[in-house]
């Protein structure tokens, strides 16, 4: 990315990305929230504490304020760093406002909103050298839709244009990449992205990314790996030098 | 049992309409009492490429509301046995498509015993789209050789995948074929279009077919009559190949590589 920066520039646009898990909350009853959430966190879900979190309400025209206020609450009694709201034309702008919260527009992202795997794919069992948090997908990643894995993600079926994996740890994709890969969306550094057919719309590891446009020309359409040095981001043959 | 299949693209004007108005004739044709259902509320099209829309008089709205019963909303094809159309309003909004009218119609449509519906989906994935497809047990996704199309499809696939009842009760994803329309084999050697490798590589399913761009189906649509009724066209017999793959016969598929010129045209570069 080239930046024309001024002379004594007093600010400057890092490229780096946040990631955001969303919370989409089915009812806003504060009672069964709490008690729900609390058991999640409890079940090792501590990410939910660091992770800043966009919240989202599945009936906007339902949700009165009072409620929204009630719930917001809660969650933030629990510890969840809550950074903003979903937008939605039956939410008044001021409600986000008045929840101390931001307002994010999540576009047509309701079926993108959700940290989980489409119900099909998520198959660890059958991967018997897979570790705990190993999350496998065997169907094809389809625009629109979004994987999230724990720790390292293996994919062997194609991703496409408009698909978003994201990992905490390495991803792996045994076929085409043809949508987005997020390694290490948790900050780790070390973590690699290893593809077997590079055509993606961008890369990233711990917020550092590339986009198509920057993309190496030797390395597309190859096998490669792309690990990070420093900022950089580095890109090698899948099968070792030749 | 009855099969309930939605024909579906998420882009607009790929040939959903011409598709379904095809398959169900055909399986018609073959003595499979089906009926084809228009979900395009508000922009009705299959009773003019069905060559009913002067029949009209109750529509699927009419039928989840209770202004009509079920069997005076369907209209009796007049050329073809055992098919019946039930048309979408013109007048309505989307909002009278509701999952519990759609489920009725449906349960209705079983009690019949008809054997296929055929749901017509509007383009997008708002409300009409979502409905034609929620009750599916078999999805045709339609497709033109194009990127726009067939980045749009690929989102329907995946939408497929997670909003059909079927889905949410974890029976996991509805069966979905794609048949490619319009497709150009002249163009594609040109560049100009992708081709069905191309197309099935980067959407990963199985393909039901390969429609032709065809003069036939202009000609089709004006007169009203579904365009496998022209069984001495391309995209006729493309489509009858199609319903026959559909039903599980096997069939090679024609019409992907560009009209050769006759020997003499070869031999004489004419
Ligand atoms: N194989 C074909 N060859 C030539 N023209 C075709 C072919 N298939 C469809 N068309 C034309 O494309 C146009 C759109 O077709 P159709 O109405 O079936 O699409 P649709 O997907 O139902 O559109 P909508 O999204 O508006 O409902 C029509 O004019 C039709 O005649
Ligand atoms: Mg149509």
């Amino acid at each position: 990315m080239t930046v024309s920066i001024e002379e004594k520039a007093s600010f400057e646009f890092k490229g780096r990305m946040l990631m955001a898990t969303v919370l989409y909350l089915k009812d806003l009853d504060s009672r069964s929230l709490h008690q729900q959430i609390s058991q999640r966190l409890e079940d090792a879900a501590q990410w939910l504490l660091d992770a800043p979190v966009v919240v989202d309400v599945a009936h906007p025209e339902e949700a009165s304020q009072v409620e929204l206020l009630t719930a917001v609450d809660t969650l933030r009694g629990l510890g969840v760093n809550l950074v903003a709201l979903a937008r939605h034309p039956e939410l008044d702008d001021q409600v986000a406002a008045m929840l101390g919260l931001g307002s994010i527009n999540l576009a047509n992202g309701r079926d993108v909103a959700r940290s989980e795997p489409p119900a099909r794919t998520g198959n660890s069992k059958s991967a018997p050298a897979a570790a705990e948090d190993t999350l496998v997908v065997e169907q094809p990643v389809r625009s629109g839709q979004q994987v999230y894995a724990r720790g390292d993600l293996i994919v062997l079926a194609p991703v496409s244009t408009g698909a978003e994996l994201l990992a905490e740890g390495n991803i792996h994709i045994y076929n085409t990449l043809r949508g987005r890969a997020l390694a290490g969306v948790r900050g780790n550094e070390a973590a690699r992205i290893f593809c077997q057919d590079l055509d993606a719309e961008l890369v990233s590891i711990a917020g550092h990314y590339r986009v198509a446009e920057d993309l190496p020309d030797a390395y597309r359409r190859k096998p490669v790996q792309m690990s990070l040095d420093g900022d950089a981001m580095c890109f090698a043959d899948l099968m070792g030098k030749s | 049992m009855t099969k309930i299949v939605v024909v579906t693209s998420g882009k607009g004007g790929v040939g959903k309409t011409t598709t379904s108005a095809a398959l169900a004739t055909g399986l018609a044709m073959r003595g499979h009492k089906t009926t084809v259902i228009d979900f395009d509320v508000g922009l009705r099209n299959l009773d003019l490429i069905m060559g009913c829309e002067r029949r009209v008089v109750y529509d699927l709205v009419n039928v989840i509301n209770g202004d009509a019963n079920l069997k005076q909303g369907l209209i009796k094809d007049k050329r073809v046995e055992n098919l019946f159309i039930l048309p979408a309003s013109q007048t309505r909004d989307k909002d009278a498509l509701t999952q519990e009218g759609v489920e009725k119609v449906l349960n209705g449509l079983r009690d019949m015993e008809m054997e296929y519906v055929i749901c017509d989906s509007p383009a997008g994935i708002e409300k009409g789209a979502l409905m034609a497809a929620y009750f599916a047990d078999e999805a045709i996704v339609v497709t033109n050789p194009e990127v726009s199309s067939v980045r749009d499809s690929d989102r329907i696939l995946g939408i497929l995948s997670s909003k059909t009842r079927k889905a949410e009760q974890g029976e996991g994803d509805i069966p979905a074929r794609l048949l490619l329309t319009r497709y150009s084999p002249e163009r594609v050697d040109r560049g100009e279009m992708l081709s069905v490798g191309d197309v099935q590589e980067i959407l990963a399913v199985d393909l039901l077919g390969v429609i032709p761009e065809s003069q036939a189906v202009l000609n089709a649509s004006n007169s009203g009559a579904p365009v496998i009724l022209d069984l001495e066209s391309d995209a006729g017999l493309a489509y009858a190949d199609a319903v026959a793959r559909f039903i599980g016969e096997e069939r090679p598929h024609r019409f992907l590589t560009a009209a050769k010129k006759g020997l003499f045209g070869r031999l004489f570069g004419g």
